[in-house]
């Protein structure tokens, strides 16, 4: 289970998360959504710490970090509750300089030290059920938004952690590239992954999320099954946001 | 046979021998460890503590400020008025290594800033340290992007190594003073000097070309880009 309390993140004194909590209860997926500037990407970011928060506490799975004003983190605990997360970013942010199967193994070469046989093997069963094994030794650079960021959800399932969490993974991809993407992350939550995204994608979040949670300043302003909260938003905010979604979203066709 | 032809031939083995006893070796050895010592200097820009940066930073503007014969005279003439005395060879060693080092710190520390923030949050996500994420992720990446101008530092080193003859290192160029001390022929005997010159970077140019093109195997990043 991932628990995140009351969690509090300013940049330069503006406060972009006001004592944030939530829960994503295992096997299932989580769906944030909110306006730009809602603080979900940043509040995604404080669950792997590639932002640290000035208070709160993070737990995933028995790892737990605690964070105070003024306080340091020690570096151990960092990278312990680090290595139970998989992140997949907006922009795919694939290791250029390897291959399709090299950016899936790396993880297991340098962070688990696996063998190369073990990672080459494990790699390629990834690779396969995000259906890029064809792709295997194709560089990254050759391969379309939809099928890199396929390959990045590969790479971040590789050293199987607790949770997969999604930074806008179908932002930067037109509908269609979209769609392969969808239906790979539906796919893993049909398996049972717990995932945490953050997006923008109606039909992401309402096909995939069992849980939505809507934020809005920095706070959550409405949460609850994707069905209720898309279906009969009660805050006014989110009614107007979620009606908003559906307008794009047909707009897109 | 011209006599100027004959000339040239009969110096060419002792130049070649300067070349290769001192001007290649003051190249290699000077770049080799100018390169770890900006790598190191580069590093301790961007990662530590303030007060490190600034030593770091002092180094750099000093000489980057001063000319490089300037610091040779230092190092050789002047240390021994302070005690220091140094062989020739390691004096100019010492100037160049230091030399090397200011620029290429600067060459690296650019490269490294020029890896996107993604790549390394990409290397963190997947649980990797920092010093696992500067070795593979990041190095690999900039390494590429820093091949054209430290190989630009390299080849003007192989020609500043002549200035190392004002320091009596018996390399290249002052191969060729000597000979003209006796042969007269300052204009065949300088023609000369500067075709080995001319060969050797031609040689270390398309040496550039050749690790450019093994680096560019996993395409551009315009075309990771678009």
């Amino acid at each position: 289970m991932i628990a995140v309390e009351n969690i509090h993140k300013s940049f330069n004194g503006a406060e972009v998360l006001k004592g944030v909590s939530l829960t994503v209860p295992e096997g299932s997926v989580t769906a944030l959504i909110g306006p730009s500037g809602s603080g979900k990407s940043t509040l995604l970011r404080c669950v792997n710490l590639l932002e640290t928060p000035q208070s709160g506490r993070v737990r995933i799975d028995g790892a737990v970090v605690d964070f105070e004003p003024g306080r340091k983190v020690d570096r151990a605990d960092v990278l312990a509750l680090r290595r139970k997360t998989g992140m997949v970013f907006q922009n795919f942010q694939l290791f250029p300089h390897l291959t399709a199967l090299e950016n899936v193994m790396e993880g297991l070469l340098t962070v688990l030290k696996w063998s190369r046989q073990d990672a080459r093997q494990r790699a390629t069963e990834l690779l396969d059920k995000v259906g890029m094994s064809a792709k295997a030794d194709a560089w990254p650079a050759n391969l379309s938004g939809g099928q890199q960021q396929r390959v990045a959800i590969a790479r971040a399932l590789a050293p199987s952690p607790k949770v997969l969490l999604c930074d806008e993974p179908t932002s930067a991809l037109d509908p269609q590239l979209a769609a392969e993407v969808v239906e790979v992350l539906a796919q893993l939550a049909r398996e049972g992954t717990t995932m945490l995204m953050a997006t923008h994608d109606l039909r992401l979040a309402s096909t995939i999320a069992s849980n939505v949670l809507f934020l809005d300043g920095g706070n959550i302003v409405e949460s609850g099954p994707s069905a209720q909260v898309f279906g009969s938003p009660v805050d006014p905010r989110t009614k107007r946001f979620v009606s908003s979604l559906a307008s794009v979203s047909i707009g897109q066709g | 046979m011209s006599p100027w032809l004959s000339l040239m031939i009969e110096s060419l083995p002792s130049l070649l021998w300067a070349c290769l006893l001192f001007t290649v070796p003051l190249t290699l050895l000077s770049f080799a460890l100018g390169l770890g010592l900006g790598f190191v200097a580069a590093i301790t820009r961007l990662f530590a503590p303030k007060p490190f940066a600034m030593v770091v930073r002092f180094y750099v503007w000093i000489i980057r400020g001063t000319p490089l014969l300037v610091q040779l005279f230092l190092i050789f003439y002047g240390l021994p008025s302070a005690g220091i005395v140094l062989d020739a060879f390691p004096a100019a060693l010492i100037g160049f290594t230091l030399n090397v080092g200011a620029y290429t710190s600067e060459i690296i520390r650019a490269v490294l800033l020029s890896v996107p923030k993604g790549q390394w949050e990409a290397a963190y996500s997947i649980g990797m340290t920092w010093a696992q994420a500067l070795r593979r992720t990041i190095l690999p990446q900039a390494t590429r992007i820093a091949v054209p101008p430290l190989s630009n530092t390299f080849i003007s080193l192989v020609k500043d190594t002549s200035l190392a003859a004002a320091i009596t290192v018996p390399e290249l160029f002052r191969a060729g003073q000597r000979i003209v001390a006796t042969s007269y022929e300052p204009l065949i005997l300088y023609v000369e000097v500067a075709l080995i010159y001319l060969v050797v970077s031609s040689v270390l140019s398309s040496l550039q070309a050749r690790v450019e093109k093994r680096f560019s195997r996993y395409g551009g990043y315009m075309e990771a880009a678009s």
